[in-house]
C-alpha cells in the first residue's frame, strides 16, 4: 500500500480519482482490523488528517462545524460542545477506548457505516449534515442520507465528507445516548439509541427526536415514537408508548451479539431511559450520574 | 514493497528509519526502530499492549500507519523513565505488584501516563474507564488501579511541594 | 484489604518471608526491557507463517507447496512430510496425536489446523507465500459439541477410537475416547436417605485461558542437527521433550531457553509452534522466528473444554448430604485429553459424601485440542456442584455458608477421590466468609448475593537448583521454573529467610535447559513449593558447609558454630563473626567454592480451597448484571509474598468472571470459529470490575517447611456458581448454561414474570 497525505481538499480529491484503489482514512481504527481480517488491502492509503478543515471543530454562531476526521476525544474533552450535546459528546466517547478516541472520528464512523455506530443515532436526532467534497466543490447532506445499508454509502467513488454541521439546539433541549453492550467498554453495541428532547413552558414535550441503531441495516429515526411525545408529558404511559414504537421499528438480526427478540425488547427499555435523560437535561437537571452505556447504574 | 523513509522523535531523539508504507507503527518500532519493549496482543486495537503518546496521546501502535509517524514526537516504555529514575507510575507498579507476567505493563504504564497528564485526581471509576482499553488477564486490575492512584496522590504531593515531576 | 488469618497454633514469624518485597525481575518489565518470546533478533533471522485448514473437518488429498517456494525470499517450506511419521515408527497414541496436532498429516481435523509452514525474509512473503499453498481438501461432515459427537451416526474423527473405560469394551469406533468413574457406598440408598434431592443438568461452552502474548519463538538449528530455541512456555524441559519427539531428536539435542513468558494459565505448557519452527530453521539454514496472530491464538489453541453436566444430589432436612450423582461429557477436541478425570476427582472434593458415583467421558470433537486452563476441569464441574447446594440449601431453608460447613471435608475425610486429607484449610474459608464484613454486610437493594467454594489439589513434582555465594557475600539462585507469576520474588524471599540477609541481596535467574538440571512444568500450582523446596534445601546445604568453614577458621567444632542473621558466630562469643562476604573471600583454603545443587521430586503438596462471595446488581430490564462487591477468602497455607498470593487469587476470579457472564467460542455451522478476536471474545475489561477483596487463610500445609500450599489455582473455580447463585437469589431465575449473558438472563426473566 502507498500511502499519501494530501493538505487540500483539491489533492486529496486528486489523488483518490488517481486509481480505484484509494480509499480514504482518518483513525484507520476499522480500517486496519479489516484489512488484518482478509479485505483487499486498497493500493493508495489517502490521510486526511493534514486538511486543516477535516480536523477543525469550531464554535459558529449558529453552531458548530466538526471536522470529519477530527479525534473523538477533541469532542469529549470540549466543554463547551459537551454542554451544548452531551449525548452527542457521550455517543462519540463510546467509541472505543481511550487509546481509539484519540484517533476515531465522526467521519470514520458514520462511513464505515456499521449499522451499529455509536455516533450516529445521536448524531440523527441532533439533525446533523454532512459536508461532502466531490469532484466540482462540495455537497451538504443530512447525515441520514449517509449510511446505505451495511459497510455502505451513498457516497460516490472519489467523495468523502469534510465535516458535519450540527445547528445550536433550541432552548430547553437535552440529548442522550445509551447503548446495551455485554462489557461496560470496549464493545460494539447491541442495541443503541439516541433522544433528543425539547420541553415547552409547560414541562411537555414540545419537540421528540428518536433514533435506534445496531438494530437495522442503518441507524433510523422513530416517526411513532416521537408522535407518541409530541405535546404531551413525559410520563409512564407516553414512555410506554415510545417504548412500543421504538421495539417496532427495530429491523434486526441474530448475530454472536444478540438475538432478533433481545434487540427489539432492550430497544423499548433503552428508548424510554433516553428519552428521559434528555428530559432531565431540557430541564436542567444535573445529569452528572447518567448513566451511557446500558442505562444502569 | 515499497518502503518509506519516516523522520520523528522517538523517546527524545530525532530517528530516522525504513518502513513498509502499509505497515504499522507497532511494526515499524519493533522491527524497524528495535524497540521491543511495544507489545503485539492483537493487532486490531483491542488490547492495548502497543500503547504509546504520539503528541502526548495515548494511541495504539498497530492502528497507525507508519509513515503517520513522520513529523511526530513519539514516546513508548523506553522512553517513560528519566535517565536513572523510575516515573512515579512505575515506581509505584513496582511496589505494588501491579504486575504479574508483564506483558501488559508496558501498555497500561503508558495509558495511565495519558490519564494522569490529563487528570491529576482521578477517581478509581475515572481510572478503571481511561484504563479499558488495556486488557490485563493475570491481576483482575485490582492493583494495577491501586497503584494508579497512589502513583497520582504521590505525584499530586510533588506538584504541591514543588518537587520536579 | 486483606486480613491474613494466622492459624491457631501460632505461626513463626519471619524476617522476609511474608513481606512485600519488590520482585528482582519487576524492573526490566516496568521499563520495557525484559524479553518475550517475540523480543529476540538473531542475524539472518526469517519469519514464519503457518497455512492452516480452513475446514473444520476435511480429508487431506493433497498439498502442493511448489508456488510458495519458488517465491522470492522463501527459504523453507514444510509439511507434516517433514516430520518423522510416529504412527508409522509405532510410537505411543499420546506422541502420535501431539505430532498430528502440530502439522495435519492425512485429516484436517478443525478449522485452524496446520497443514503446512514456512520461512521467509519476511512476515509479508511468508503469509503471502502460506497463503499461495495449493491444498486440496475433500470436506466431511463435522461435528462441534458433545450431543453432536455423541449422537448415533456422527461422523467419526478417529476411526480407530474404542473407548477405554468401558466393559465390554465397544465393537465399533466413537467419538468417545474414554471413560473415568469414581464411586463409593450404596447410590440408591443414599438417596433413598435424602429428604430432597434435586436434579439438574448444566452446558458450558469451551472458553480460552485468554493470555494477552500470542504463542512466540525463535529457533535457531545449526548444521550439526542440534537446535537452539527461545520460547515463552510453562515450562521449557517438558516443551524440550514434546519437541523432540515430534521431531525425533533427542532431547538433549535441543536446548531450550525460557523467555519471559506473557500469560500462560496452563495454555502454555503444550507445544504448537515450536516444531515448525526448529524443522523450518534446519530446513532454511538460518534462524526462524514464527509468532501467532490474535486470531491464530484462537483458532488453534486452548481452549478449555465445553461440556454437559447431569447432576443429581441429595440432602437431609437438617443438613446432610447424603448422595451425589454426575454424568458428565467433556469436548477434547481433535485429540482425546480434556480435563474430565481431574473434574471426575475433584467434583465433590469439599464434601464428605458417603455415597456418589461420578462418570465421565472425554470426547473428540472437530475444534482445536483442548489444554490446561487454570485448575483444569474444576471450574466446569464446580458451575454445577455448588449451583446445586444452593439449590438444596434454599430448598431446606438453610445458609448456603452452614450447609457446606455441615458436610465439609476436614483432616481425616477420605477424599472423594482417594487419598485421606492431612490439615486443610476448608472450614477455615468458609468462616472466613462467614465472618467476613462483607457477609455482615445486609444485600442492597436490587442485589443478588452468591456464594460458592472450590479445591485444587496442587501437586510437587521435580524440580533442580542451584545456590552460589559470590565473594561480596550476595546470593545467586538459579532454577528452572519460568516465571508466570512473580515466582521469583518468593524464592528470594526463601534464600534471605535462610540465610538471613536482606532479599536485595539475592538474584535469581531461571537458567535453560542445558545449564540446569530438569524441571517440570509451571503448572499446577507447584513452583513455589516445589522449586521453592529445592531452593531451601540447597540453603540449608549450604549453612551447614558455611559453618563448617568458619569451625575450620575457627578451629572448633561444628557444633560450636551457629548461623544467625546472615553470620557465623561461635557458641561462646568468643570470635567475631564471619559474615557470607568473608566466608566467600576464604572459600579456596576451605574447600573450594561454595556452591549447591539440589534436585528432588517434591512430594507433600497440600490442597487448596478456597471460598467467594459475590454481590451482583442485576437490571432486568436488560439482563444486564453489574459485579457490585467480591470477596474470595484463599488457604494458602503460608503466603510467602502475600501481594502476589492476592494477585493470583484476583486474576482467577476475573477469569471466572469472564467465563460467567460473557466468554465463549461462537461457532459457524461450517464449523469456523465466529469469534477469533478480543472484540468478541469478550475477557473482563478493567471498567467491568470492583476492586476484589481478598483474604488470605493460613492453615499450613505440613509437607512444606515453610507451609506453603499452591495458590495459583484454586481461584478460578466458584465464580460462575457464586454468580448463577447470586442471580437466583437475585432475580429468582436460575441458570443452568454457561455463559449467563445478558440474552439468556433477560429470556429467563421474561419467562419467570
Amino acid at each position: 500500500m502507498d500511502y499519501v497525505a494530501p493538505t487540500t481538499i483539491e489533492d486529496a480529491v486528486g489523488a483518490l480519482s488517481s486509481t480505484l484503489e484509494s480509499r480514504v482514512f482518518a483513525g484507520a481504527t476499522d480500517l486496519i482490523p479489516q484489512i488484518r481480517s482478509g479485505r483487499p488491502e486498497p493500493g493508495l492509503l489517502v490521510d486526511l488528517k493534514h486538511i486543516d478543515r477535516l480536523t477543525a471543530v469550531t464554535e459558529g454562531a449558529d453552531g458548530w462545524t466538526i471536522g470529519a476526521a477530527a479525534p473523538t476525544s477533541r469532542l469529549t474533552e470540549d466543554p463547551g460542545f459537551s454542554s451544548q450535546f452531551p449525548g452527542l459528546s457521550e455517543a462519540a466517547g463510546l467509541i472505543g477506548s481511550d487509546q481509539i478516541q484519540n484517533r476515531s472520528s465522526l467521519g470514520g464512523n458514520l462511513c464505515n457505516a456499521s449499522p451499529a455506530a455509536d455516533s450516529v443515532p445521536a448524531m440523527l436526532v441532533n439533525d446533523a449534515r454532512a459536508v461532502v467534497a466531490t469532484a466540482d466543490g462540495t455537497r451538504t447532506v443530512g447525515v441520514a442520507e449517509i449510511a446505505t445499508g451495511p459497510g455502505r454509502t451513498s457516497l460516490a467513488p472519489g467523495e468523502f465528507i469534510v465535516e458535519f454541521e450540527v445547528d445550536r439546539p433550541p432552548a430547553h433541549t437535552g440529548d442522550a445516548y445509551l447503548r446495551m453492550t455485554p462489557r461496560t467498554e470496549m464493545d460494539i453495541a447491541v442495541v443503541g439509541v439516541g433522544a433528543r428532547i425539547t420541553l415547552d413552558a409547560d414541562g411537555n414535550c414540545a419537540e421528540a427526536r428518536i433514533a435506534v441503531g445496531a438494530v437495522a441495516p442503518t441507524a433510523r429515526r422513530v416517526a411513532d415514537a416521537e408522535a407518541a411525545l409530541v405535546g404531551q408529558p413525559i410520563n409512564d404511559d407516553t414512555l410506554a408508548a415510545v417504548a412500543l414504537a421504538a421495539s417496532a421499528a427495530c429491523d434486526p438480526i441474530d448475530d454472536k451479539r444478540g438475538t432478533i427478540a433481545y434487540r427489539k425488547q432492550v430497544t423499548g427499555v433503552l428508548a424510554k431511559r433516553a428519552v428521559k435523560i434528555a428530559a432531565a437535561r431540557a430541564a436542567g437537571e444535573d445529569t452528572e450520574n447518567a448513566a451511557t452505556t446500558n442505562g444502569a447504574h | 514493497m515499497s518502503r518509506t523513509h519516516i523522520n520523528c522523535t522517538i523517546n527524545g531523539d530525532q530517528t530516522d528509519f525504513l518502513s513498509e508504507s502499509g505497515g504499522s507503527l507497532l511494526n515499524a518500532l519493533r522491527d524497524d526502530v528495535g524497540l521491543m519493549g511495544v507489545k503485539e496482543g492483537c493487532g486490531t486495537g483491542d488490547c492495548g499492549a502497543c500503547s504509546v503518546l504520539m503528541d502526548d496521546r495515548v494511541t495504539c501502535a498497530c492502528l497507525i500507519f507508519a509513515p503517520e509517524a513522520e513529523g511526530r514526537t513519539i514516546v513508548t516504555i523506553e522512553g517513560l523513565a528519566n535517565a536513572d529514575e523510575l516515573h512515579p507510575l512505575q515506581q509505584c507498579f513496582l511496589e505494588g505488584a501491579a504486575l504479574q507476567c508483564g506483558i501488559c505493563t508496558p501498555g497500561f504504564l503508558m495509558a495511565a501516563k495519558a490519564l494522569l497528564d490529563k487528570n491529576p485526581h482521578p477517581t478509581e471509576t475515572e481510572v478503571r474507564y481511561a484504563l479499558a482499553g488495556n486488557l490485563c488477564r493475570c491481576t483482575g486490575y485490582d492493583k494495577i488501579i491501586r497503584a494508579v492512584l497512589d502513583a497520582a496522590e504521590g505525584m499530586r504531593a510533588s506538584a504541591q511541594t514543588g518537587d520536579a515531576a | 484489604m486483606t486480613m491474613i488469618e494466622e492459624s491457631p497454633t501460632g505461626a513463626p514469624s519471619y524476617k522476609w518471608v511474608g513481606s512485600r518485597s519488590v520482585r528482582p525481575d519487576g524492573l526490566d518489565k516496568v521499563t520495557g526491557k525484559a524479553r518475550f518470546g517475540a523480543d529476540l533478533t538473531l542475524p539472518g533471522m526469517l519469519e514464519g507463517a503457518v497455512a492452516r485448514s480452513p475446514h473444520a473437518h476435511a480429508r487431506i488429498v493433497s498439498i502442493d507447496t511448489s508456488a510458495a517456494e519458488a517465491m522470492a525470499g522463501v527459504h523453507a517450506v514444510i509439511t507434516a512430510a517433514d516430520l518423522p511419521d510416529l504412527a508409522e515408527a509405532g510410537a505411543k497414541a499420546d506422541d502420535v496425536f501431539m505430532s498430528e496436532k502440530i502439522l495435519a498429516r492425512k485429516k484436517a481435523l478443525w478449522e485452524g489446523h496446520p497443514v503446512a509452514a514456512v520461512a521467509a525474509t519476511s512476515r509479508e512473503i511468508a503469509r503471502a507465500a502460506a497463503a499461495a499453498i495449493e491444498v486440496v481438501y475433500e470436506q466431511l461432515p463435522h461435528v462441534l459439541t458433545v450431543d453432536e459427537a455423541l449422537a448415533d451416526g456422527a461422523p467419526i474423527l478417529h476411526e480407530a477410537m474404542i473407548t477405554r473405560g468401558v466393559d465390554p469394551a465397544p465393537e465399533t469406533a466413537s467419538n468417545a475416547a474414554s471413560r473415568v468413574v469414581h464411586e463409593r457406598g450404596d447410590l440408591d440408598q443414599g438417596f433413598a436417605d435424602a429428604d430432597v434431592v434435586l436434579e439438574r443438568e448444566y452446558t458450558t461452552k469451551p472458553v480460552h485461558q485468554g493470555y494477552i502474548e500470542p504463542h512466540a519463538c525463535v529457533a535457531d538449528a545449526g548444521q550439526d542437527g542440534r537446535a537452539n530455541l527461545f520460547v515463552s512456555s510453562q515450562g521449557h524441559f517438558s516443551l524440550r521433550a514434546m519437541t523432540a519427539t515430534t521431531l525425533g531428536m533427542e532431547p538433549s539435542a535441543l536446548v531450550v531457553e525460557a523467555a519471559e513468558i506473557g500469560g500462560g494459565f496452563g495454555g502454555k505448557t503444550t507445544i504448537y509452534l515450536e516444531p515448525l519452527a526448529v524443522r523450518l530453521s534446519s530446513k532454511a539454514g538460518r534462524p526462524v522466528r514464527l509468532v501467532m496472530g490474535r486470531d491464530e491464538v484462537f483458532k488453534a489453541t486452548g481452549p478449555t473444554s465445553g461440556s454437559r453436566m447431569k447432576i443429581k444430589m441429595g440432602v437431609t432436612n437438617d443438613g446432610k448430604m447424603t448422595a451425589a450423582q454426575v454424568w458428565m461429557a467433556f469436548e477434547a477436541g481433535a485429540f482425546p485429553g480434556s480435563p474430565v478425570g481431574a473434574a471426575g476427582m475433584t467434583a465433590i472434593a469439599c464434601y464428605d459424601i458417603p455415597n456418589f458415583f461420578v462418570e465421565g467421558f472425554d470426547v473428540v470433537c472437530n475444534k482445536p485440542k483442548v489444554a490446561a486452563y487454570r485448575a483444569p476441569g474444576a471450574p466446569i464441574i464446580a458451575y454445577g456442584i455448588e449451583s446445586i447446594v444452593d439449590e438444596l440449601a434454599m430448598a431446606i431453608d438453610m445458609d448456603p455458608i452452614d450447609l457446606r460447613l455441615a458436610n465439609a471435608a476436614v483432616e481425616g475425610t477420605q477424599s472423594s477421590y482417594g487419598p485421606v486429607f492431612p490439615r486443610i484449610g476448608f472450614v477455615e474459608t468458609l468462616e472466613a466468609i462467614r465472618d467476613s464484613d462483607h457477609y455482615r454486610s445486609p444485600v442492597p437493594e436490587g442485589m443478588g448475593r452468591g456464594v460458592a467454594s472450590g479445591f485444587w489439589f496442587n501437586i510437587g513434582g521435580n524440580s533442580t537448583a542451584t545456590v552460589n555465594i559470590n565473594e561480596d557475600g550476595n546470593v545467586n539462585v538459579i532454577e528452572g521454573s519460568p516465571d508466570i507469576g512473580g515466582s521469583r520474588a518468593s524464592m528470594a524471599l526463601f534464600a534471605a529467610e535462610e540465610f538471613g540477609i536482606p532479599v536485595d541481596r539475592i538474584s535469581v535467574k531461571i537458567a535453560d535447559t542445558q545449564t540446569i538440571g530438569f524441571n517440570d512444568v509451571t503448572g499446577g500450582s507447584r513452583v513455589t513449593l516445589a522449586t521453592g523446596k529445592v531452593i531451601i534445601d540447597c540453603c540449608r546445604a549450604i549453612k551447614e558447609d558455611l559453618r563448617r568453614r568458619a569451625a575450620k577458621t575457627w578451629d572448633c567444632e561444628i557444633d560450636d558454630v551457629e548461623w544467625v542473621e546472615g553470620q557465623a558466630q561461635h557458641a561462646s562469643g568468643t570470635e567475631t563473626p564471619l559474615t557470607l562476604a568473608d566466608l566467600a573471600a576464604k572459600a579456596p583454603r576451605t574447600g573450594g567454592p561454595i556452591s549447591v545443587t539440589k534436585s528432588d521430586n517434591v512430594r507433600g503438596a497440600g490442597a487448596a480451597f478456597t471460598t467467594q462471595l459475590v454481590d451482583l446488581e442485576i437490571d432486568d430490564e436488560t439482563g444486564v448484571c453489574r459485579v457490585a462487591r467480591y470477596t474470595t477468602a484463599q488457604d494458602a497455607g503460608k503466603a510467602i509474598h502475600p501481594s502476589y498470593v492476592e494477585g493470583q487469587m484476583q486474576g482467577g476470579v476475573a477469569q471466572g468472571i469472564g467465563w460467567a457472564f460473557n466468554e465463549e467460542y461462537i461457532h459457524n455451522t461450517d464449523g469456523t470459529l465466529d469469534n477469533a478476536s478480543f472484540l468478541d471474545y469478550r475477557i473482563p475489561v478493567a471498567s467491568d470490575l470492583p476492586m476484589i477483596e481478598t483474604i488470605v487463610v493460613e492453615v499450613p500445609n505440613p509437607g512444606h517447611p515453610y507451609g506453603v500450599r499452591g495458590v495459583g489455582e484454586a481461584g478460578i473455580v466458584p465464580p460462575m456458581a457464586a454468580i448463577g447463585n447470586a442471580i437466583q437469589r437475585g432475580a429468582g431465575v436460575r441458570l443452568n448454561d454457561l455463559p449467563m449473558s445478558p440474552v439468556h438472563l433477560l429470556g429467563a426473566i421474561n419467562q419467570r414474570d
